[in-house]
């Protein structure tokens, strides 16, 4: 993002002063974006009562976090989603990477239309086909286990794609380089097209964890106990109307959910913009 | 630790390896017992569910359970029935009482008349009030033994009352009256926006509306489950006493109202009356800060509610001895103590007659008359609504009671098409 | 000789390296779309009896279900509601964030936030916006004297409320597409407007918003994907009520699938969509961008 610092400077110099209306707008539509989050924050903090009816003066509590803790396993929520997000990153990586060097350096036969056959996967995804991938996973007894939720996403052909093209785009000498070297293909692989595709690894991952993170259609299709259970479902089942759990607790269990993407994105919002954005233009 | 640096190393080596959630089982010779179970008032009765699975396994160290939340009772069927498909059945449940015909359409469950061989047990069989049997007993036999039961009963605050003028002490008795009734409040305060009563519409709208057709005296299905009755004239006349209340009387909002925040409306007091489960009752004592009552749902021809909440039920996958010990597990979980108990905690009936005996839910009413309500009313209740094809048949009666309350269509015509729609979900179950 | 061998070696591992993606795709992908289309054409048992090949019988069922032509009538609204809107928003964003302005910082942060939210978790908020009476939109509309409406419980607003929540969740993320290409524009072609005196406003429409077509058509391809496969808010917000007011294709599906039993019929839905997801996929693969993938 640092680029935008250096591209309003061609703005001339009539025009430095910014008519104050849009810097109103802007604003205006920054905080009705951020709005709800704040909400919920106050939900969080304050006793229940103060749900409905702002008061600024209102005594803050932790009580609803402690509540919230209380009444459903986060702790596991949290193990679980763990688990499955890296898991399905780590898989991706070893897929997506094979696929994507066979793809990017290696005459297979049909090579174009077996990655047409690959791209397709871009627009027919695993939640659409909920009911049969379903079976699937339940002929292969895969219901209710962290690797169902994962391994329809395994092969991502986003992942694949994108390392394909990075791969491209790395020179052939260092290959050969590396070749005369002495290297295997697995050698060249680890040690000249991995280390140079790093910037888009670390962008795909930071897009995989954060899509993957919230999940929600197939891993509640796919899960049945707690010991599977990410977070975005156990949330969901939760926090669902019918129980009617007081919303100053759900908003504190909807905050403990989200807690550690959030974070980690305040913190590394850069990274995260940047991710985002590399993956996304391809 | 150990365990999760492994729990990681599995997790890590997931695209090769196929792992389940396993818990490793304390003792080898126990017998193990997954359930499933479903929340649908009352907050977090999660908590209430593990303290009594605890007290269980201390009492039977031979038996471990494994008691797990599956959100609503529509999202627990599906597990349940998810976890059967996958080769995982759980040995027990609590489901909808009205998931029976479902369940054995799917041939999921084994009666309870298969598992009992003492004449004490059968004498368990027969100790529930006979009301709550109805929706779980099919050909003679017992599939569903009553669990988290309730009927609808209608909540009043008696301070709303009586700042409108009307007797804080006396609720509606007839439909007439809680129209009027609420239609006072609603003039006396409709600069402040609180509203008469609130039928809920979400959820479960055609159990709210089973009550009014009952009260009305219309049933609205066949004993054996294969046919529906939705656009019988009673069955209309119900449903524009619900839309006038809206529309004529102006002392309930228009529009659907939602289940699952209508207890906090009623605490909110942005109502005056409400119709809701008795499975709230705790939870709406606990948290009013507003003197309430609790009373029987107001009479059309006759009182009257259906039944609601969920049984247990014993699946068929599994072993002789599993079977006995989940039946160990439901005894225990239903006797009256424990009945008691679980009444106190949470809202939700009694039982059996043993149970509203015992000491302590005697001292109980005596202090709280409210929460008799629900069983007094027993006498006047009728099995809920269950059929095959339970999923369809119900949410065509939802969707007609919905856009008859949103004004999308008449009374008439909207009960005509759910009745359509019932017809033809049910056309190949005509025996 | 020895190029002929190698070259049939670089076949064989090529191949091997792309063996566990084609196990994996073939068994989440393929496998799976071929049996749903095969799975339509059956009709579910009843009372425990195997499923009975049907013919088009399901076809014939969804033809004549007006549920769900109002279903599918609710996704195109769904759609036309959200994707121009939040394309319009999200320009609107990058525009404003990529200008010179106090606390951008802050301002990127707060559009971009909504995105890195669960739907779900999205959804538990909104709800309380949401909720008659006691919401805090009605309430603050109270204080401004509007009796607010029922915003999920009335079958006209339900699905308008469910498209601003949408809305709000998608903007931010589209925003980073623009942002990305207006940084990338040439910024000699502004001089040459400054110097020319063309107006902010004349500059935008004739210069600025053509340049930026592509990422448009992009971020529309995306956002039409997501209009087909993001139900995830209805699980919480509407259950896809009242009376199917607000129930889209893929929920459709999963009740039809899960709630009423009937796989066979869900599976023909699901054709339904394959359909659609088949058209957008050709539109972006043969209009779009045929230059990206065969270079």
């Amino acid at each position: 993002m640092s680029r935008s610092t250096y591209a309003s400077p061609s703005i001339s110099a009539s025009r430095i002063q910014m008519p104050s209306l849009e810097t109103v707008a802007a604003w205006l539509l920054a905080l009705v974006w951020i709005f709800p989050l704040l909400y919920a924050v106050w939900a969080a903090i304050h006793p229940s009562d103060f749900v409905a009816s702002f008061d600024l003066f209102a005594p803050l509590t932790a009580s609803n976090f402690i509540d919230a803790w209380n009444e459903a396993p986060f702790m596991r929520y949290y193990l679980n989603t763990f688990l499955m997000v890296t898991g399905i990153l780590i898989g991706q990586f070893i897929v997506c990477t094979l696929a994507g060097f066979a793809f990017a350096r290696f005459p297979v036969p049909g090579r174009d239309v077996l990655f047409m056959l690959v791209l397709i996967q871009l627009f027919v995804f695993p939640e659409v086909l909920i009911v049969e991938n379903y079976r699937i996973a339940s002929g292969l007894g895969l219901v209710d286990t962290i690797a169902g939720i994962g391994l329809p996403y395994i092969a991502s052909a986003f992942g694949i794609f994108l390392l394909r093209q990075t791969f491209k785009t790395i020179p052939r000498e260092l290959e050969d380089a590396a070749r005369i070297e002495g290297c295997s293909w697995m050698g060249v692989l680890l040690k000249v097209y991995v280390p140079l595709a790093k910037p888009t690894y670390l962008a795909y991952g930071l897009v995989s964890v954060s899509h993957h993170w919230n999940n929600f259609l197939w891993p509640l299709v796919v899960t049945n106990s707690v010991e599977t259970r990410p977070l975005t479902v156990g949330l969901a089942i939760f926090s669902a109307p019918e129980t009617g759990v007081n919303w100053a607790t759900i908003s504190a269990a909807t905050l403990l959910s989200i807690a550690p993407l959030l974070i980690a994105f305040l913190l590394f919002q850069r990274q995260f913009v940047q991710s985002f954005l590399r993956v996304g233009i391809r | 630790m150990t365990t999760s640096m492994k729990s990681i190393l599995q997790g890590v080596t997931l695209a090769g390896v196929l792992m389940a959630g396993t818990q490793a089982s304390a003792q080898d010779d126990a017998v193990e017992l997954t359930l499933y179970y479903p929340v649908a008032v009352g907050g977090a009765l999660t908590d209430v569910i593990d303290g009594l699975v605890e007290d269980f396994e201390a009492e039977h160290p031979d038996i471990e359970v494994d008691a797990i939340y599956a959100g609503n009772y529509d999202d627990t069927r599906v597990r349940a029935l998810s976890a059967i498909e996958a080769g995982d059945a759980p040995q027990l449940s609590v489901l909808f009482s009205i998931d029976l015909f479902e369940l054995i359409e799917q041939d999921a469950i084994v009666p309870f008349d298969d598992v009992v061989e003492t004449d004490e047990e059968r004498e368990w069989l027969d100790s529930f009030y006979p009301g709550l049997m109805e929706n779980g007993q099919l050909d003679g036999e017992t599939y569903g033994i009553p669990f988290q039961r309730s009927t609808i009963v209608l909540y009043w605050n008696k301070d709303a009352f009586e700042a409108a003028g009307l007797d804080p002490e006396q609720p509606p008795e007839t439909w007439d009256e809680m129209a009027e009734m609420a239609s006072t409040v609603r003039e006396a305060h409709d600069d402040d926006d609180q509203w008469g009563v609130m039928i809920p519409s979400t959820g479960y709208p055609y159990w709210m509306f089973q009550a009014l057709a009952f009260q009305n005296g219309h049933r609205l299905m066949s004993d054996d489950g294969t046919e529906a009755y939705f656009d019988d004239p009673a069955a209309i006349e119900a449903l524009e006493y619900w839309v006038a209340l809206a529309e004529e009387h102006d002392a309930m909002p228009d529009g659907t109202i939602e289940w699952g925040t209508l207890r906090q409306n009623f605490l909110e007091e942005s109502t005056a009356m409400m119709w809701h489960s008795t499975g709230n009752l705790t939870a709406v004592r606990n948290e009013a800060d507003f003197d309430f009552g609790v009373a029987m749902l107001p009479a059309k021809e006759q009182p009257g509610s259906p039944t609601g909440g969920g049984n247990f039920y014993l699946f068929k996958d599994s072993t002789d001895e599993e079977k006995r010990a989940a039946m160990t597990f439901v005894r225990w979980m239903t006797d009256p103590e424990r009945a008691a108990a679980w009444s106190m905690e949470t809202g939700y009936m009694g039982v059996s007659e043993a149970a509203y005996e015992t000491e302590a839910l005697r001292e109980y009413v005596e202090e709280f008359p409210a929460a008799a309500v629900a069983r007094d009313q027993l006498e006047h209740s009728t099995a809920e609504l269950s059929t095959y094809q339970g999923g369809r048949v119900r949410r065509a009666l939802d969707n007609a009671i919905q856009a008859a309350l949103a004004g999308d269509m008449a009374p008439t015509e909207a009960l005509q098409q759910a009745q359509q729609e019932a017809d033809a979900a049910l056309r190949r179950y005509a025996r | 000789m020895r190029a002929v061998n190698s070259d049939r070696r670089m076949q064989v591992y090529g191949a091997l390296l792309l063996l566990p993606a084609a196990i994996l795709l073939g068994t989440f992908a393929y496998l799976p779309t071929i049996a749903t289309l095969i799975d339509s054409l059956f009709l579910p048992g009843i009372r425990g009896e195997p499923p009975a090949f049907g013919g088009l019988a399901n076809y014939q069922a969804l033809i004549e279900d007006a549920t769900f032509w109002k279903v599918a009538r609710n996704n195109l609204v769904y759609a036309l509601g959200t994707i121009p809107t939040s394309i319009a928003l999200a320009l609107g964003m990058a525009l404003f964030v990529n200008a010179r302005l106090p606390g951008r910082g802050f301002v990127r942060m707060a559009y971009f936030t909504p995105t890195i939210l669960p739907m779900i978790a999205a959804a538990n908020i909104w709800m309380f916006f949401y909720a008659p009476q006691i919401g805090l939109f009605n309430n603050l509309l109270d204080v401004l004297g509007i009796d607010g409406p029922n915003w999920l419980g009335n079958p006209r607003i339900a699905l308008f409320s469910v498209i601003m929540m949408t809305i709000w969740k998608e903007a931010g993320f589209f925003m980073i597409f623009y942002l990305a290409a207006l940084q990338s524009l040439p910024p000699d072609l502004q001089e040459a407007a400054d110097l020319e005196g063309t107006t902010r406003w004349s500059f935008f429409w004739r210069v600025t918003f053509p340049l930026l077509m592509p990422t448009t058509l992009f971020v529309m391809i995306n956002a039409l994907i997501n209009a087909v496969r993001v139900v995830d808010h209805l699980f919480i917000l509407t259950k896809g009520g009242p009376n199917n007011a607000t129930n889209l294709l893929l929920y459709y599906v999963y009740e039809n699938a899960f709630s009423f039993f009937d796989r066979p019929y869900a599976a023909t839905i699901t054709v339904v969509i394959l359909v659609v997801l088949a058209i957008v996929a050709t539109v972006k693969f043969t209009v779009l961008d045929r230059r990206i993938h065969y270079q």
